[in-house]
């Protein structure tokens, strides 16, 4: 009965992150973007050491110190600092109104939950919720990356994306921490390359609107 | 103790319908004061809006030249429907003698029956405020009252029942453990219940600000008796809404059929209980938050929508289906 | 033999106007022989329904092709739909002794009413598909030339040639099926049909075009393009019967074929039925709310309301299909009491609108206003109408739409991913739908009845004569009666449903007689009886404690409207400011509703200007492409006529030895 909550809240858990994807979707400011952002990587955080508390997998509570000290806070605050310091236009500029981005996303969830239901049709449901919760919270960072013209927007649902995945990685018992670490890393990496970026844009087109970047390919 | 098996349901059937009066301006008024607090006023006491309402009924009522029997009529429409709604979920018990006559579906349409006539009403006398609050409450109601139905759908999914009163025992039978789909529905019922009671961000109860007001406009027109009639149905709805949350979300403590006078006691003290938690975490969130514009009241019910719908897929997932 | 006697004198009142037609009285006379045989029919009905012995009676004639008899019969079902039929028919031939009156074009109306109603009742006891067909036809047709009655209007010769062309359209698609239902064999009785069974191409293809069928006739999204055109074009008695009952009759036949005739229906069709269904509900109130036009706005509803019974078929054939008996009979009941339903709200709105129209001379929202201090009874009526559409408790909608989501919400049990998945989306549209009902409601009756006149003829409208007045208070009765005692209603439609699944409807009765619970006593119930006793015992209680307690003096003064009163009506909320937040949010999307507003500058006089511009995407999407796509064939196929006579010769050479072919490939299998 214990272990059936413990899996019940960490289900719960993973909701939250969930929800805090679609809320991301939801946004139309971009500190609020941000803010929500940050609550994801709390509640990935929280997931995390859930996890390891119940799993009895010490390793895991560096995961969700990762998330904590690196995707709540640190990458949020940088985020916000480049805004501030770019000037960067404050609203989230839509490709796709909210209302459909979210039926969209909807579908989406429908989605990985029919693919994930017959995959694990022998395997206990409780890895089967987790692995569509996961799921999904990569197909929605996936969309925000789609639908959000604002390159700081694409940042964040990149790195929404990345939080699906290491919510798929600390709900699969014994997943060891080198995937981690470089999961972690590559968030660094791409952290740095969009950092770069925005300046390059910025000195080049004065603005952080992508398409920019298509006229000057000529494709427009 | 040999009583027909009708009394005991009987019996608290009518505590509640009094009940559900008594306490309902009661909650008003202490969200209301709870905000000043925190606004660092000191606010009315909370016993005010019982006063307000003895004072409104004292007072003549003016009525538009333009108005017809609609206009007259329908304070007391919404406010019977809201009273007879608030007697329906239980509260205290289960074992009431209206459970049966209505489930979730026919409390929700219940619900929009006042609302249809509240409408009318805001339309009846033919001014512009009136037709922009019966407007927007009509948006409101039509994405609203759907995710309230989608909620319906996942909690009749997990129990195998529409009836409040059959929810309850569901859940108190031990029967469900922390469901994800129960968080998502119990998110989406939140932000319905925001919507539905006119609270900030979708309304603010307190304006009189043209361009922003929803329920004040549809109601502007109203005097006396018959705004002390709208007014109490109000007041009823929120208390209603937050016994529907804690009723379903958080059927604790509730009396069962079978529960003697010490049980329903029992449940007394925890609804009071849950209906205090209620309206403090309602204050504090209406103090923390800002109004939305009115185009964006879509986007937020129609979330409340999908949340409704995800609860329903996400059952697929867990093994409550 | 009421039936017959009944019938036959439907035929014999039409050749009365035809021949008298142009004395005034003789029309009055019509309608109320019209209404007289109505009224036998549904007494037939009920007596149909009553007796409940399960037999049929039948009756062959000898007419129709010299090798075919006609052949009739009553089941239960089509003595329900009889029901459905004739206490609307009933009602609007009662409104009309009094509505004819006003009528200009009232000569080109009342001969082809009483066939109208003979044709569609017809259809129902009509138990060959030949009869089916040949009624099916007249039904259409009878119709088509009343529509055409104002034929002086340009969007009614329009509405015309849509209808026109969308019933050729649809028997096209019935002839075929009832040819693969009858199967080689030949034999087009209903009777012979039963015992044949259908092939693995055959079956589908029976129900896709049966499908497209009916549907197109009843008015299901994407084929529902010449409804809200053709029903308000016809006078309002004759919309009233074209929207409430003539769709009743094109479900009859999907009823029909889909759960008598064709043996097995897979449930992928009941869940693709659920989801056109659903997209009919919800496309159709959303056009609805979007409408300054009364009665094309009450026709949009139609397609709602028949999106929604249309759900509770699909439920039905799902559940069938997978061997739940007792929750495809919910199912099915379910959607034959929302049938009824919609069929005595809807003739109550159009005969409403017609005594607004009568009243006023104008359908268009924006000239109307204040009409319920007008016309009291009327607006009464309508208002009680409005209610029923819009799914309030405790009117008969409500429970019709309560049984449809009891079995959508048991939807899930059926074990199919595509059904677990698609139920609760049906479920959002379902729901969607209901409350969009209620907010396309509101608007129609708070803008034509409430507020103050927008134009003259509004202002000094008066309310109809008695006879009219009586037939609106007497269907409003019957809304009331219908939601009241459900249970009644629901063991009535079990009769029906029973011959169909092989099941009945299980009302569980643990709770007693006024307490509708369907599947067990402890899944949801729903009593209106209760409701209404108690909501009406606590709407007194409040009104004595207030006035008790409280104050009585009413004073009447101008409206005080925050301060700043204006006389002029024209600042009152219109329908498209009424639903302007609608259109911002939904139809923006959905319709690509655009608007424009220019203001003129500072100093600059002129008025400032508002335009909207809202494009159908169904009709643009598909009609208007499909339009396009026959004009480039009848192009190509132009051509043909300008041949030389040798080329026409090849032409028949060619087809010679391609036919040869087709007969010596079948001669090889």
């Amino acid at each position: 009965m214990l272990t059936a909550l413990s899996y019940d809240l960490a289900h719960l858990i993973g909701a939250t992150v969930l929800m805090a994807g679609f809320a991301l979707l939801y946004q139309r400011r971009l500190f609020a973007v941000l803010n929500t952002f940050s609550f994801q990587a709390l509640a990935l955080a929280a997931a995390a050491a859930w996890q390891a508390h119940i799993q009895h997998a010490p390793h895991l509570y560096f995961t969700a110190a990762i998330a904590l000290v690196f995707k709540a806070m640190i990458v949020p605050f940088a985020l916000h600092w480049l805004v501030e310091r770019l000037g960067i236009h404050r609203t989230v500029e839509t490709a796709l109104s909210i209302g459909w981005t979210m039926i969209i996303g909807v579908a989406l969830v429908a989605l990985s939950i029919l693919l994930v239901l017959p995959v694990t049709a022998h395997s206990a449901a409780l890895t089967r919720e987790s692995l569509a919760l996961a799921m999904s919270v990569v197909l929605l960072g996936m969309l925000m990356m789609i639908t959000r013209r604002n390159a700081v927007t694409q940042v964040v649902g990149f790195m929404a994306l990345e939080n699906g995945l290491i919510l798929a990685a600390v709900s699969a018992k014994g997943m060891p921490l080198v995937v981690e670490i470089s999961v972690a890393f590559s968030v660094l990496v791409a952290m740095t390359l969009f950092g770069i970026f925005f300046f390059r844009i910025r000195e080049r087109f004065d603005s952080l609107d992508l398409n920019y970047i298509e006229t000057f390919r000529g494709d427009r | 103790m040999n009583h027909h098996p009708l009394f005991a349901p009987i019996l608290w059937q009518v505590l509640q319908i009094v009940l559900a009066l008594a306490t309902a301006p009661l909650v008003t008024g202490y969200v209301r004061w709870f905000k000043a607090r925190l606004n660092g006023r000191r606010g009315p006491s909370p016993f005010q809006p019982y006063r307000d309402l003895y004072r409104l009924t004292q007072k003549e009522a003016v009525i538009a030249h333009s108005a017809s029997w609609i206009f007259r009529a329908a304070p007391y429409v919404v406010f019977a429907s809201a009273w007879l709604a608030a007697c329906l979920i239980p509260t205290f018990t289960t074992n009431i003698f209206l459970a049966p006559a209505a489930d979730m579906i026919a409390l929700v349409a219940l619900l929009a029956v006042g609302r249809f006539w509240l409408a009318l009403a805001g339309m009846d006398v033919g001014t512009a405020f009136g037709g922009i609050g019966a407007s927007r409450e009509m948006l409101i109601a039509s994405l609203a009252e759907p995710a309230m139905l989608m909620i319906t759908f996942s909690l009749s999914l997990v129990s195998g029942t529409t009836q409040p009163a059959q929810i309850v025992a569901f859940v108190l039978g031990g029967n469900v453990g922390v469901e994800v789909s129960i968080g998502l529905a119990l998110a989406a019922m939140i932000m319905v219940a925001i919507a539905e009671n006119g609270r900030v961000p979708i309304d603010n109860p307190a304006t009189h600000l043209e361009l922003t007001m929803v329920h004040e406009a549809m109601v502007l027109e109203y005097s006396g008796r018959h705004l002390a009639m709208i007014e109490a149905a109000a007041m009823v709805k929120l208390t209603l809404y937050m016994a529907l949350i804690a009723c379903l979300f958080a059927p604790w403590g509730m009396a069962q059929p079978g529960a003697g006078p010490e049980g329903v006691l029992v449940g007394m003290g925890s609804f009071l209980g849950k209906l205090w938690m209620l309206a403090t975490a309602l204050a504090l969130f209406e103090t923390a938050i800002a109004k939305m514009r009115v185009f964006r009241y879509a986007d937020f019910l129609g979330g409340a929508l999908l949340l409704g719908l995800l609860a329903t897929i996400f059952l697929y997932v867990s093994e409550a289906v | 033999m009421l039936i017959v006697a009944a019938l036959s004198a439907l035929p014999l009142l039409s050749l009365l106007t035809i021949v008298w037609g142009r004395g005034g009285a003789v029309h009055g006379l019509v309608y109320a022989g019209c209404f007289l045989s109505s009224v036998a029919l549904v007494a037939a009905g009920l007596d149909h329904l009553g007796t409940q012995t399960g037999g049929a009676p039948t009756l062959v004639l000898p007419f129709g092709l010299p090798w075919l008899h006609a052949h009739f019969r009553v089941d239960n079902l089509s003595a329900l739909f009889l029901l459905i039929v004739n206490v609307p028919a009933a009602a609007a031939s009662a409104f009309a002794v009094g509505y004819s009156a006003h009528l200009a074009e009232r000569r080109r109306v009342t001969p082809f009413y009483p066939l109208f109603l003979f044709a569609m009742n017809a259809v129902l006891v009509g138990d060959d598909a030949f009869v089916f067909l040949v009624a099916w036809e007249f039904m259409s047709l009878t119709s088509w030339l009343m529509v055409l009655a104002d034929h002086r209007r340009d969007e009614n010769r329009k509405a015309a040639m849509v209808y026109l062309s969308m019933a050729v359209f649809g028997t096209f698609c019935l002839l075929p099926a009832f040819g693969l239902l009858a199967g080689g064999g030949g034999d087009y009785t209903f009777a012979s049909m039963r015992l044949h069974s259908l092939g693995p191409v055959a079956g589908p293809l029976v129900v896709l075009l049966v499908l497209m069928g009916a549907g197109s006739k009843a008015g299901l999204v994407p084929l529902h393009a010449w409804l809200p055109l053709a029903h308000p074009a016809a006078p309002s008695h004759v919309s009233a019967l074209m929207s409430g009952v003539m769709t009743k009759v094109a479900l009859y036949g999907l009823i029909r074929v889909l759960f008598d005739l064709h043996g097995h229906v897979g449930w992928q069709w009941g869940a693709a039925m659920m989801v056109v269904g659903g997209v009919s509900a919800v496309m159709g109130v959303l056009y609805a709310v979007m409408q300054d036009d009364l009665k094309t706005l009450l026709a949009y509803s139609t397609v709602e309301n028949v999106g929604i019974v249309v759900i509770g078929l699909g439920l039905a054939i799902a559940f069938k299909d997978d061997g739940e008996k007792s929750l495809a009979a919910l199912a099915l009941v379910a959607g034959l009491y929302h049938a009824l339903n919609h069929a005595v709200i809807k003739s109550l709105l159009f005969l409403g609108a017609g005594a607004v129209i009568t009243a006023t001379g104008e359908r268009s929202l924006g000239a109307l206003g204040g009409l319920l201090k007008r016309m009291p009874w009327t607006g009464a009526a309508f208002l009680v109408g409005a209610a029923a559409i819009s799914a309030l408790p405790p009117l008969n909608g409500f429970v019709s739409e309560w049984l449809v989501l009891q079995s959508l919400f048991k939807g899930p049990v059926v074990p199919h991913w595509a059904m677990k998945f698609g139920v609760p989306v049906v479920g959002a549209f379902l729901a969607l739908a209901a409350a969009l009902a209620a907010t396309c409601f509101v608007r129609a009756y708070g803008i034509a009845f409430l507020g103050r006149p927008r134009s003259a003829a509004a202002a000094e409208a008066g309310d109809v004569s008695a006879g009219m007045r009586w037939t609106l208070v007497a269907l409003a009765a019957l809304c009331v009666g219908l939601g009241a005692i459900p249970v009644t209603v629901t063991d009535a439609l079990s009769v029906v449903v029973q011959p169909l699944l092989g099941t009945s409807f299980a009302v569980s009765s643990d709770l007693g007689w006024p307490f509708l619970s369907p599947v067990s006593n402890t899944r949801g119930s729903y009593s209106g009886t209760v409701l209404v006793m108690v909501g009406l015992a606590l709407f007194g209680i409040a009104i004595a404690l207030v006035h008790r307690m409280g104050n009585n003096r009413m004073r009447a003064a101008d409206a005080w409207d925050c301060g700043t009163p204006e006389d002029n009506p024209a600042t009152q909320y219109t329908g498209q400011s009424f639903a302007q937040p609608l259109r911002r949010s939904i139809a923006a999307t959905v319709f690509q509703a655009r608007e424009t507003v220019v203001m003129p500058q500072p100093g600059d006089d002129s008025p400032a200007r508002h335009s909207l511009a809202m494009t159908d995407p169904i009709w643009n999407g598909l009609y208007l492409r499909l339009a396009w796509l026959i004009n480039l064939i009848a192009d190509q196929v132009n051509r043909l006529q300008f041949l030389t006579v040798r080329r026409y010769l090849l032409m028949m050479f060619c087809t010679l030895v391609f036919l040869l072919l087709v007969v010596a490939v079948r001669q090889q299998q």
